[in-house]
């Protein structure tokens, strides 16, 4: 524990100063444009221009949070644009209440009907959400444009005001130019956060971000309700900046051409957002011809979406980062990683996993069927059976991927049958898949990170800072335990196989688990990889970790197990001691396939 | 009780149009695993073709028909080829993100090329309909129903009794299974986009004398029909019929009762609630993905 102390510290120092000076140097270019944009001699025509893209890209920035980083996507933002437009329209002129409290109680309202549209539909896959989202964009149009006592229908609200310090063109300028940099700050660092990790996790891979401990819901709905909260800030802006609002400009056809914006310009990054934007918006005006035939820009349009995803995916911004990243590859460690620690959980009770009457029936199929059994603290368990026993079936019930038919389970004598993934992850579950899900977008390091964020991790223990440095110096030490450290900051699709499946397994140790299950670790393994993941497991259980492995290659399950379950057609049908087990004759009927005898049953 | 069963009447022959649609997303849905938000399109595309046909040439209306579901089954063709095919191997967001783009662009090439006027396209007969007792049987509506009873006995003949119906069947159940057995998995996929497409179309020139001929009519067929594949339960074939007609029903009733320019939202209204109470529909299963 100490050695993470000291490792930490000077990692911790170093990085404070770096992004200190960055944001101060954020801060002073931001804060240069927005003298710029007050005191040079724009013309009406520029000033429109530039205030439009501002505005816009405010709302392309909430794309980029909800698309980008969180892989869900939304078809309403221009509703969300037109819900802050309309709050500020209504407000400033109907109301005559500030401008800063309709601003707020439209970004408000957007970010209310964004967080209960997500809460309804972000369940359900992402069909469902695009559906419900261009419903929701129609209906709020026909609200627009019928609900006329309020809204004035299709004539739109006009003598909309601005705040009285920003009240020339110029200065509103400034003013969203100051908001566009606040914002874009809020975005660019958004993927270093824990939310936004989150975020990329659950874009990359919902079940493995889910049993990382990650609330993959909640992490939804955030993104989407963030999502429209920047929509109803950007509409906000708008129309204090052009003064009147009328439903077309917020209709479905201007979700459909913020989405343009965020796919062309680059739909992970803020910049890409910013180039996307400043793009649409100016060459339409170039090109001012396309105007004149109704329905042609927006034909370009929507052709420019199906070829955009088909030859140009990341954008223009990604595209030219795959060369700027070459020029800019980030700095080895300075020093070496950690020795791995893993602190064993506090609770006496001699078992760590207690699983009493396990079933779970899919239709008429008993896939598990009331099973039993105990992991001994400190020991490697093995679940073994032939094909079809109801392994996989019994690891996801635990994992609470599956709910149980009947059944308990308990870890550190704690109920854990009701909880979801990621809450059984927060009480010291950690887990592999037989089929390797990692977030394939990130390298082994992020991956890795995202393992030991996991809600309730001990390590570093309380008096420690908590901070990005300490999870690195943690996501280190395990990739460093499974033998990858020097290859961190590689890519993941650049492992092999066997590697990949070690990066899984080093996520799961980072978390500190109570319990490690591990689902098939030698599945697809050469016999090198399987000499050498038998030492690890064997390491791992050295520093007296639980273990619950599945596996088939009995070889490997009776060297490093110390007790085993077997089940066969869901039932237990042998439990105890490994070499007892093993000599078993209902086990070995099973698995050579003669009929079990009936009266032996344990 | 008259009105209530001339509404019944009217809602059932607005939910076959629905349920058509709705069939078509199921059918592509079932065999790529993508929802095509350009589906309500594909009724515009074929309304259009027909009024170009039989109003401005004056072409006879069968031979008008014929030739906008041959122009249908090309448009779903040209629409595997160059939105679905190439991107087959990408996850569900580029594509989606991609039929959303060709539902914009198709509908914008059609406003630019006819402009925004709505037109008007006379119904298969000349008698508007026959009197039966208190309700009054409009002919085109009974002219939906009856076709959208044959396309499903049709469909149920094709699937479950021909060899092709049982290739489409085996392509969408799994891909690399049914190409390792030596079904040419790509044709299949073209057949079903054909198909959708050519059910889109009936369904479009079915519908278009009772609405208007207008660009907004492939968005608003698209969100109903997807609401109903939702309450029949997502990939049923017979879920979406029957989730088409329940909505054309409860819409029906709704704009007779409730109010008329919000019309179109109840349809959004009843897939919320299916959506928070009951999201696997009717007759779905619940999904799980498979660890």
């Amino acid at each position: 524990m100490s050695a993470t102390a000291q490792a930490a510290k000077p990692v911790a120092a170093r990085r404070f100063r770096g992004p200190f000076a960055g944001a101060l140097a954020y801060a002073a270019i931001a804060a240069l444009a927005a003298v710029a944009a007050v005191y040079t001699p724009f013309d009406d025509y520029i000033l429109h221009i530039l205030v439009e893209t501002a505005t816009y890209a405010i709302a392309v920035f909430g794309l980029t949070v909800v698309l980008g980083l969180c892989g869900q996507i939304n078809l309403a933002q221009a509703a969300f644009f037109g819900l802050g437009a309309y709050a500020v329209g209504l407000g400033t002129a109907d109301l005559h209440v500030s401008f800063w409290l309709a601003l707020v109680a439209g970004a408000g309202v957007a970010l209310v009907m964004g967080a209960l549209l997500g809460m309804s539909t972000l369940r359900l896959g992402g069909h469902y959400l695009a559906m419900v989202t261009i419903s929701f964009q129609q209906i709020l149009t026909l609200v627009m444009i019928n609900w006329i006592p309020v809204t004035h229908g299709p004539d739109g609200i006009g003598n909309i005001a601005r705040p009285a310090l920003f009240a020339s063109g110029h200065g509103f300028l400034g003013l969203c130019v100051i908001a566009l940099a606040l914002v874009g700050y809020v975005v660019w660092h958004l993927p270093e956060t824990k939310l936004g990790r989150s975020m990329r996790a659950v874009r990359d891979n919902e079940l493995a971000a889910s049993v990382s401990g990650i609330d993959v819901y909640r992490v939804k709905v955030a993104a989407f309700a963030l999502c429209a909260l920047l929509g109803g800030l950007g509409g906000g802006l708008f129309a204090g900046g052009f003064s009147y609002v009328s439903p077309d400009q917020f209709s479905f056809a201007e979700s459909i051409v913020f989405l343009t914006m965020a796919l062309l310009g680059g739909v992970a990054s803020p910049i890409g957002a910013l180039i996307g934007t400043a793009l649409l918006i100016v060459l339409p005006e170039t090109l001012r011809f396309l105007k004149s035939v109704p329905g042609l820009y927006l034909a370009i349009y929507g052709l420019a979406v199906i070829l955009i995803i088909r030859f140009m995916p990341d954008g223009i911004w990604g595209f030219a980062q795959t060369y700027l990243r070459r020029l800019m590859r980030p700095a080895p460690f300075a020093q070496a990683a950690p020795d791995l620690v893993l602190v064993p959980a506090k609770i006496e009770a001699p078992s760590a996993l207690e699983v009493e009457g396990l079933s779970k029936h899919f239709g008429g199929l008993k896939a598990v069927d009331g099973v039993s059994f105990s992991v001994q603290r400190g020991s490697v368990h093995a679940l073994i059976g032939p094909n079809g026993s109801g392994k996989t079936t019994t690891l996801n019930v635990l994992s609470g991927l599956y709910a149980p038919t009947a059944g308990k389970i308990a870890l550190d004598a704690h109920d854990i049958t009701g909880l979801p993934p990621h809450a059984r992850t927060a009480a010291g579950l950690g887990r592999t898949f037989q089929n390797i899900r990692l977030f394939r977008s990130m390298s082994a390091l992020e991956n890795v990170v995202i393992g030991a964020e996991r809600k309730g991790n001990e390590i570093p223990p309380g008096d420690l800072p908590r901070g990005h440095a300490a999870l690195v110096e943690r996501a280190r030490a395990a990739l460093g335990f499974v033998g990858l450290e020097g290859r961190s900051r590689d890519p993941i699709t650049s492992f092999s196989y066997g590697h990949q499946r070690l990066i899984e397994i080093a996520r799961a140790l980072a978390g500190n688990p109570t319990l490690l299950l591990l689902d098939e670790p030698a599945a697809g393994l050469n016999s090198t990889e399987k000499l050498e993941l038998r030492g690890l497991l064997k390491r791992i259980a050295a520093k007296g970790l639980t273990i619950l492995i599945i596996d088939h290659d009995m070889a490997l399950v009776s060297d490093v197990a110390s007790h085993i379950t077997v089940l066969n057609f869901g039932r237990r049908i042998a439990d105890g001691v490994a070499a007892e087990v093993l000599r078993n004759p209902d086990v070995i009927a099973a698995y050579l396939g003669a009929e079990p005898d009936v009266a032996h049953r344990a | 009780m008259d009105l209530i069963l001339q509404l019944l009447f009217t809602g059932i022959g607005i939910g076959a149009v629905y349920a058509l649609v709705a069939l078509g997303f199921v059918l592509i849905f079932r065999a790529t695993n993508v929802v095509n938000f350009a589906q309500g399109e594909f009724s515009m595309v074929a309304a259009f073709v027909m009024v170009v046909l039989s109003v401005d040439l004056g072409w006879p209306y069968w031979v008008s028909f014929l030739l906008s579901l041959c122009a249908m089954a090309l448009v779903g063709a040209v629409f595997n080829l160059g939105v679905y095919y190439p991107l087959r191997h990408r996850s569900f967001l580029p594509v989606i993100i991609a039929t959303i783009g060709a539902s914009i662009f198709l509908a914008n090439s059609v406003l630019a090329l006819y402009g925004p006027q709505p037109q008007v396209l006379q119904g298969w007969f000349d008698t508007p309909g026959i009197q039966l007792g208190p309700v009054y049987l409009d002919s085109q509506y009974l002219l939906i129903i009856a076709v959208t009873i044959v396309l499903v006995a049709f469909q149920y003949w094709f699937f479950e009794h021909t060899l092709l119906g049982k290739k489409l069947q085996a392509t969408s159940q799994d891909k690399e299974m049914a190409s390792l057995l030596g079904i040419p998995v790509s044709a299949m996929i073209m057949l079903t986009f054909v198909y959708s497409a050519l059910l889109g179309g009936i369904a479009g020139i079915l519908v278009a004398p009772i609405l208007f001929v207008s660009i907004q009519m492939g968005a608003t067929i698209a969100l109903k029909a997807f609401a109903a594949t939702i309450i029949g339960g997502f990939g049923d074939v017979a879920g979406a019929i029957i989730g088409g007609l329940a909505l054309g029903v409860i819409e029906t009733f709704g704009a007779a009762y409730v109010s008329v320019p919000y019309k179109d939202g109840f349809a959004f209204l009843v897939l919320v609630l299916f959506l928070i109470f009951r999201p696997q529909g009717l007759f779905g299963e619940r999904v799980a993905e498979k660890a």
